[in-house]
């Protein structure tokens, strides 16, 4: 009788949250909790140790992986793959994509080694204005198509690839620009050294800092992620939607131009067919680094991870002595391998976080 | 009535284009244009061997009072050249001469132009007997495999490591000179040499790099690079040169005299070989006249008289079919490469 | 009593009826023959546009079921892959003493099998776009034909082998024959049977088709399953076409396919568009091609022109939708109009 009124007597509500906050205790400790701010790392987590895994095998078949040389050879090689990849992220966050990707690498190239071969005393960062200027050229109409004509991205970016890739051939003439006719401080862009960094490898630092502070602490950058995650209540909640969009798009292309320049720099050969189909392998980098295709989420530590996985594969493959005709396979294996061990992870996280809010 | 009015506008539709075509003259009148057409085929565009070759040609079907269409895919596929092969067979050319993207997979196509009356050719890139008339060799491909060999030996000194970064797996004329390189090596005057692998480029710039650079990490002794293709012995080049490899691993190959010349007078690459691919074509067009004209029929000692360049004849080839043979392959070192690399 | 009407059918608009999307198609269609015969001698030649077709249709086989695909609000990248594949098998069969008819079996099978790995893959890992699992796919199946086949050629074929992409039956090319069977089968199924409407549904609103009960999984793998044997489909003719097969084979195939279920009026995010749409499409694409290349166009230009073709298309099916959009309010109006 006294147990009754004392139960009575205590605060139902309360009660009931004491209730809530004990079962939470004893789901999380069932569960085997992570502390909650692994959480947050927890998706690329799947990915670090993928490619640790990855390592590991490939340097028991081949010793001469991790050496300092081959590393930076390594990390050289992803860099442009790296830098494009940021982009593409962009993109992709907005419930995009970019196929043209490639085809304004070449043009950009094509157009800066041009100009360097009928200028050879140009200074070479000119030439790097130069090529990010066209990129931003390229991407600024693509924007405009797929912001203000509201044309499907992979249609206008199809349609444009074309285009961009046809001019290529057509200011080419048909014809390479070799690395004769490119000024040495040109070609020095790709070889040169800041800071004791490979000048790409530095560029690609530099990318990923003030990406990391305009994705993370500026207003527009914020905007882009809602923009992806739900267009209608974003335009409601008063973000200029166009505005983000047609954004977008340019950064990509001057991101594009950029490596148009390295590229063509880092090889000392401008030809018509450079980088073709090069989008693809953006696209498996985003992919592999978390990004949704659905849009509104992505994080650049996963494309960093996503691009060096990638760098990785292209690295190691001749490493490790498989016959060519392998290679395609493991290649395509490697990417499903490393998505679906991302998907675990994440039904994994969102398990968690679902059990730690349901009672 | 949707339903009706639309079937009504179909046929209407398919009637028209059909009055269109019974009502327009087919062909143009035969005195029109005596001109004969030749059609050269390349692999792809964009790619300074392959315009070289056509301007050639170009020259030759002009001296000789023809016409000349010139046709290259985007993309290089095969699918892409039978479907050129088809709109050159509507447009009764005389002549089609081909570099080819795949040795077999043209062979109807081609049949079907020869049966329609067109004297078909190829050039650089062949295509199985069966699928020409005569192919036109830039070099016997016994001696380039053989010479790339024995250059490759001598700039080593006699003994060492070897590698060849060739192009794609696939490729008919690559993978004959490889067995020709194949063959040299098992001369007894090579046993210190090795070849210890065939590294595929893909013709790809940025695979090429990659490939080179796992060659130099997986053989730290390697002293040699064979590169016979234009791509992958520029990208060699450049790896070689941003490690600063000269005099440890040396470079030869085919490549372009454009491309290269910085490699050679660097003397990264101390020297290579090639042919003339103005000259490739401008036999191919000479050729496809004769053939058209009815001059040679494509049978061994046959003769013709291919513009300056002299009297050409008709000889068997390896893959059963018969070829023309340009010449030799031509050697480019620091001494001429500065005339050469403006030309090609 | 009052007496109230519904309209229930809207009114025959003439004007409306003719700007449908497909009567653009139609009429660009009849542009390009008119440009063609007119900048070539050659090109209104009955015989050598039957020939022609025949070099674009063994892309067709594959644009009908992309269209389900997208329509469905999804995309399949990894056809051209499967078609290599499919083509590979069979080859490799034949050489191996397998009877034509037998290899041409497997080559089916093979391409019915990656497609229905595709759609159980896709349905196992909602999370996962198509988009993606068909990239990740679409370099497996080809790595798997370089495995097989190496950088070897496979062929020797049959001669009776080789009509299938060369030959005619009653004047008519024998892939015409066949791609008009399978338009109309397709165009039945899209069209007229409860599977197509839910393919619609499905495109428009997956949740909602999930909610009202549709089997969206099944339909899903069916929808890439039937993606796979089209694949192999092509891949029969393809190789007759060429008389032998290599890995490398159908290189690209699968953009010219999205570009032309786009062109043919279905939206990319789905739930919209026909199959007489995109068959249009096919004959317009292939019939400006050969026709600029019987001119001798050169490819960079040929590279613009469909491009820019492709965009100027895509952006007038965006006023059409936005047209049609208004109409639907107007009507609307007028129906709460004539009730009061």
């Amino acid at each position: 009788m006294r147990r009754q009124w004392l139960a009575k007597r205590k605060n139902p509500l309360k009660v009931q949250y004491k209730l809530e906050k004990a079962g939470v205790v004893m789901a999380e400790k069932a569960s085997g909790k992570a502390p909650r701010h692994l959480g947050i790392k927890f998706r690329e987590l799947g990915l670090l140790v993928f490619i640790i895994l990855i390592s590991l095998l490939i340097q028991l078949r081949n010793p001469n992986y991790l050496t300092l040389e081959n590393l930076n050879d390594l990390v050289r090689n992803a860099a442009i793959m790296a830098i494009l990849s940021v982009g593409m992220m962009l993109v992709i966050i907005t419930r995009g994509i970019d196929l043209s990707v490639g085809a304004e690498v070449a043009l950009s190239g094509m157009i800066s080694a041009l100009t360097v071969a009928a200028h050879p005393r140009m200074h070479p960062v000119f030439a790097l204005i130069l090529g990010t200027i066209v990129g931003i050229a390229c991407g600024f109409i693509i924007g405009f198509l797929v912001a203000k004509i509201e044309i499907v991205p992979i249609i206008a970016s199809l349609g444009m690839m074309n285009v961009y890739r046809g001019l290529t051939y057509i200011i080419s003439g048909g014809k390479w620009v070799s690395a004769n006719q490119m000024s040495t401080g040109f070609k020095n862009i790709a070889t040169s050294s800041v800071l004791g960094i490979n000048t790409l490898i530095f560029i690609a630092i530099i990318v990923y800092i003030i990406f990391y502070y305009f994705i993370n602490h500026t207003r527009t950058g914020r905007q882009i992620y809602a923009v992806g995650s739900n267009p209608e209540s974003a335009k409601i909640s008063g973000i200029n939607n166009i505005k983000i969009l047609w954004m977008v798009y340019t950064i990509m292309g001057a991101l594009a131009g950029l490596c148009g320049v390295l590229w063509v720099s880092k090889f000392a050969s401008a030809q018509g067919d450079t980088a073709l189909g090069y989008e693809m392998n953006l696209i498996a980098a985003c992919v592999v680094g978390g990004v949704s295709m659905a849009g509104g989420s992505g994080k650049l530590s996963g494309v960093i991870l996503g691009s060096l996985l990638l760098g990785i594969v292209n690295n190691a493959l001749p490493l490790i002595n498989i016959s060519p005709f392998w290679q395609n396979a493991i290649q395509g294996s490697i990417i499903l391998f490393a998505v679906i061990v991302n998907v675990f992870v994440k039904r994994r996280m969102d398990k968690k976080t679902l059990m730690r809010r349901n009672i | 009535m949707k339903r009706v009015l639309s079937t009504i506008i179909a046929v209407v539709l398919v009637l028209t284009t059909l009055v269109g075509c019974g009502g327009t003259p087919g062909k143009p009148a035969a005195g029109q244009n005596a001109k004969a057409k030749y059609a050269l085929i390349v692999k792809s565009t964009g790619n300074p061997f392959m315009e070289k070759m056509a301007e050639g040609f170009k020259k030759a079907v002009e001296e000789v009072g023809g016409e000349v269409i010139n046709k290259a895919p985007d993309q290089p596929t095969a699918e892409a050249q039978i479907q050129m092969i088809e709109e050159l067979i509507s447009q009764k050319v005389s002549a089609i001469a081909i570099s080819a993207n795949d040795p077999d997979a043209l062979q109807p196509a081609l049949k079907k132009a020869m049966d329609a009356g067109i004297k078909v050719l190829s050039l650089d890139s062949a295509v199985n007997k069966d699928s020409r008339i005569v192919h036109i060799q830039q070099a016997d491909p016994e001696q380039i495999g053989r010479v790339l060999v024995q250059s490759a030996v001598e700039m080593i000194g006699g003994s060492g490591e070897i590698s060849v970064l060739s192009a794609t797996s696939q490729a008919t004329n690559q993978n004959t000179w490889i067995e020709w390189m194949k063959k040299e090596l098992e001369d007894s005057k090579y046993k210190d040499v090795k070849l210890v692998k065939v590294a595929y480029g893909d013709d790809l710039r940025d695979k090429s790099v990659s490939e080179t650079e796992g060659l130099l990490k997986t053989y730290p002794d390697l002293k040699a690079i064979i590169a016979p293709t234009t791509v992958g012995i520029a990208a060699a080049g450049k790896v070689l040169t941003d490690k600063s490899l000269k005099d440890k691993v040396y470079l030869t190959g085919l490549g372009l005299p454009s491309e290269m010349s910085e490699y050679i007078e660097s003397g990264v690459c101390p020297w290579m070989y090639l042919w003339n691919p103005i000259d490739l074509g401008y036999l191919a067009g000479y050729a496809a006249d004769a053939l058209a004209k009815g001059t040679i029929t494509g049978k061994e000692g046959d003769k013709f008289t291919a513009g300056t360049l002299g009297e050409k004849s008709v000889s068997n080839a390896d893959d059963g079919g018969t070829e023309i043979m340009l010449g030799a392959p031509f050697k480019f070192d620091a001494d001429n490469i500065g005339e050469w690399k403006s030309v090609y | 009593m009052e007496h109230r009407e519904i309209i229930a059918k809207k009114q025959f608009d003439l004007k409306a009826f003719f700007f449908q999307w497909e009567w653009i198609l139609v009429l660009l269609l009849i542009i390009v023959n008119i440009i063609n015969s007119s900048i070539s001698p050659y090109y209104m030649d009955l015989k050598s546009l039957m020939d022609a077709t025949m070099t674009f249709l063994d892309r067709a086989f594959i644009v009908l079921p992309i269209a389900f695909v997208m329509i469905l609000g999804d995309i399949d990248v990894s056809v051209a892959s499967i078609v290599a594949l499919s083509s590979v098998v069979m080859a490799v069969s034949y050489n191996g003493g397998a009877p034509m008819p037998v290899a041409m079996i497997i080559c089916l099978m093979v391409g019915t099998l990656c497609g229905l790995m595709n759609g159980m893959l896709i349905v196992k890992f909602k999370e996962l776009p198509a988009a993606i699992i068909t990239i990740s796919t679409q370099i497996i199946y080809r790595g798997i034909a370089y495995i097989i086949l190496e950088d070897q050629s496979s062929g020797n074929f049959p001669d009776w082998y080789q009509a299938l992409g060369w030959g005619y039956v009653a004047g008519i090319p024998i892939m015409l024959l066949v791609f008009a069977v399978f338009a109309v089968l397709y165009g039945l199924l899209l069209h007229k049977t409860t599977f197509g409407r839910s393919v619609y549904a499905i495109g428009n609103n997956i949740t909602a088709s999930r909610f009202s009960g549709l089997k969206v999984d099944k339909i899903k793998v069916v929808v890439f399953t039937l993606a796979g044997f089209m694949s192999a489909v092509t891949a029969l003719f393809l190789t007759s076409r060429m008389g032998s097969t290599r890995p490398n084979v159908a290189t690209n195939y699968e953009i010219d396919a999205i570009a032309m279920v786009v062109l043919g009026g279905v939206s990319a995010s789905g739930g919209r568009g026909r199959i007489i749409g995109t068959i249009i499409s096919i004959f317009l694409v292939g019939l400006l091609r050969y026709g600029l290349g019987l001119v001798n166009v050169n490819a960079q230009i040929m590279l613009i022109v469909i491009g820019l073709l492709l965009v100027f298309a895509v952006m007038i099916s965006n006023l059409q939708v936005k047209r049609s959009g208004l109409q639907y309010k107007n009507m609307k109006v007028q129906k709460a109009e004539n009730e009061n």
